[in-house]
């Protein structure tokens, strides 16, 4: 019996959502009295041993001597060979763009229930029920798996990274895998140094900053504070900013510890991508805008006055 | 080539979000239903535009629900489509309506089957990649763009930090975010067409869930907004720094 943790990586390095996976896994293991597993699927190009900090004790690494496959289908079904060879009792994913896409196939191969964006540890002291992020983030459900294997998603940013753990063993095995039916012809970085689902800090800026030509202002505010960028759904769609930017109901939906929106009135639409935000910071000159209502801090000020006196203020705080 | 676009009934996006019965239902009282957005704005619109540059292509959408679904699918089809089906079943998760979905799509013989990459009521992002593990079909997974090309799909696909562009053979399941269309709204010709196109009701298969909601929860409301002064900035970040600690 176990819990195996599928481990994010991508072009061959651990992503951060993994780290909160391998913690959650670890503490279920724990409850659960069983051992936890990561599986980390094709090759790295970190050292697997160090992800024991995170509470594991052993890491399966699936062809290590081959790049991680394209194709959902593919690792789904490399998956679903580690759990079976390994009787996992639960699968924990993270539910970023590969565990969404990859989970759904497990659990549909494999007839086991699955629970995608769960925010805590399970209830196991009645059946298995988690709670999960709903109705974009304007409420919880709780829902129960009711199969033998129960497949589960850990939302970003909403569990504690565990530090400290031992080193963990590296076992590697080779599997047969199935044809890609995938075929990459290109592939491109965005011009994003931070992954806006991943960030802790997002400064996130809509239409009252004018124009594309004001967003200098903003990026040296999130260079300082150490943020992602984001932006409201108008601002996206009039081409200010990258669609892969925009927050919101329609855009993508994100939980950093802190969110700075500047410009941004707050219609409902935007604060169902953005209310799982720990804090949220608004600034905008219209005192009546419906932002400061879902807002920890406000600002009633201009944008153009309030901004740059703010990244002075925090490159004060931070000495630099 | 034959599409079929998944949707998916949603309730309106500023719906109030309330529980009835203990917290075990949703309350669906007063709620304005609607298409699925990413249902109707990115995967229904973009088959449309798929359909207008090579009019031989058969489009068919599909929902599962009850009878309430109706004025839903019949709005989808004044954006577009030829035909349409309902499986007469309220979902009770996710794998449940996909295997529905599944079997009607081995019974229509789809080359391209579009889902949404997520509804906004139950965010479970799941359906697409269940129809395709149910019926072994090739998937891509948020997809922002789709061109069709001979006898293949090149969709370019958001991967962790970037994208990368992928072609792939059909049949083949997609799901769809931002990027591929822009919404449309139907106009008087259209709604008078929906009137008339096929809605045909389909019985389900049995086919039990593997989950099951027990029970609801709102969220705890926040303790209202702190307000500083423009010119005391300063003070914000302390605030940020000292008293929420996020800085």
């Amino acid at each position: 019996m176990s819990v195996l943790i599928v481990i994010d990586t991508a072009e061959g390095v651990v992503k951060k959502s993994a780290f909160e996976t391998l913690s959650y896994g670890a503490d279920l293991a724990a409850q659960l009295g069983v051992n936890a597993i990561g599986l980390l699927l094709g090759a790295t190009s970190e050292e697997a041993g160090s992800l024991g900090q995170y509470g594991i004790k052993k890491i399966v690494q699936a062809n290590p001597d081959q790049p991680r496959a394209d194709d959902p289908t593919v690792l789904a079904d490399l998956v679903s060979k580690v759990a079976a060879n390994e009787q996992s009792q639960v699968i924990v994913f993270s539910h970023s763009l590969s565990g969404k896409a990859i989970a759904p196939i497990v659990s549909a191969k494999t007839k086991a229930g699955l629970v995608t964006g769960v925010v805590e540890l399970p209830n196991t002291s009645n059946g298995f029920i988690v709670k999960r992020a709903v109705f974009s983030g304007k409420a919880f459900s709780h829902v129960r798996i009711d199969t033998p294997i129960k497949l589960i998603s850990v939302n970003p940013n909403s569990y504690k990274i565990n530090t400290g753990g031992a080193p963990a063993t590296l076992e590697t095995i080779s599997l047969p895998a199935a044809a890609s039916r995938i075929n990459i012809t290109k592939r491109q970085k965005s011009s994003n140094e931070l992954l806006l689902t991943e960030a802790e800090t997002v400064v996130s800026a809509g239409r009252g900053l004018k124009g594309p030509e004001n967003w200098g202002m903003i990026e040296e505010l999130a260079k300082v504070m150490g943020a992602a960028t984001a932006c409201s759904r108008p601002v996206a769609d009039a081409h200010w900013r990258p669609h892969n930017e925009h927050v919101g109901q329609t855009g993508v939906a994100i939980a950093p510890t802190l969110y700075v929106a500047i410009g941004i009135s707050g219609a409902i639409q935007h604060l169902a991508g953005v209310n799982r935000s720990k804090v949220i910071v608004v600034i905008n000159k219209d005192p009546e805008a419906p932002f400061f209502k879902a807002a920890d801090y406000g600002i009633v000020g201009d944008a153009f006055e309030v901004v740059p006196a703010l990244t002075a203020a925090v490159k004060k705080l931070k000495g630099v | 080539m034959k599409i079929l676009v998944c949707i998916s009934k949603t309730p309106d996006t500023t719906a109030k979000i309330a529980f009835a019965d203990n917290n075990t239902k949703f309350d669906t009282a007063g709620v304005q239903w609607i298409i699925n957005p990413y249902d109707e704005w990115y995967a229904l619109v973009r088959a449309i535009e798929l359909k207008e540059a090579k009019p031989d292509t058969v489009l068919h959408l599909a929902t599962v629900g009850g009878a309430d679904a109706d004025p839903i699918i019949r709005k989808a089809l004044a954006l577009g489509g030829d035909e349409a089906f309902r499986i007469n079943l309220d979902g009770a998760d996710c794998y449940q309506v996909a295997y529905q979905l599944a079997q009607l799509i081995t019974k229509g013989g789809y080359d391209l089957v579009l889902t949404g990459k997520e509804t906004i009521d139950y965010n479970g992002s799941s359906l697409g990649g269940m129809i395709a593990g149910i019926n072994d079909l090739a998937y891509v997974s948020l997809a922002t763009q789709l061109e069709i090309s001979d006898n293949k799909a090149i969709v370019t696909r958001e991967i962790e930090g970037g994208e990368e562009v992928c072609e792939v053979a059909f049949p083949l399941v997609i799901s769809a975010q931002k990027g591929m269309a822009e919404a449309r709204i139907p106009n008087m010709r259209g709604i008078m067409a929906a009137r008339t196109k096929p809605l045909s009701v389909i019985e389900p298969v049995a086919q039990d869930p593997l989950t099951t909601v027990t029970a609801f929860e709102l969220p705890a409301p926040k303790a209202g907004v702190k307000l500083v002064a423009p010119d005391q900035v300063d003070e914000l970040v302390r605030l940020l720094h000292q008293e929420a600690k996020v800085l």
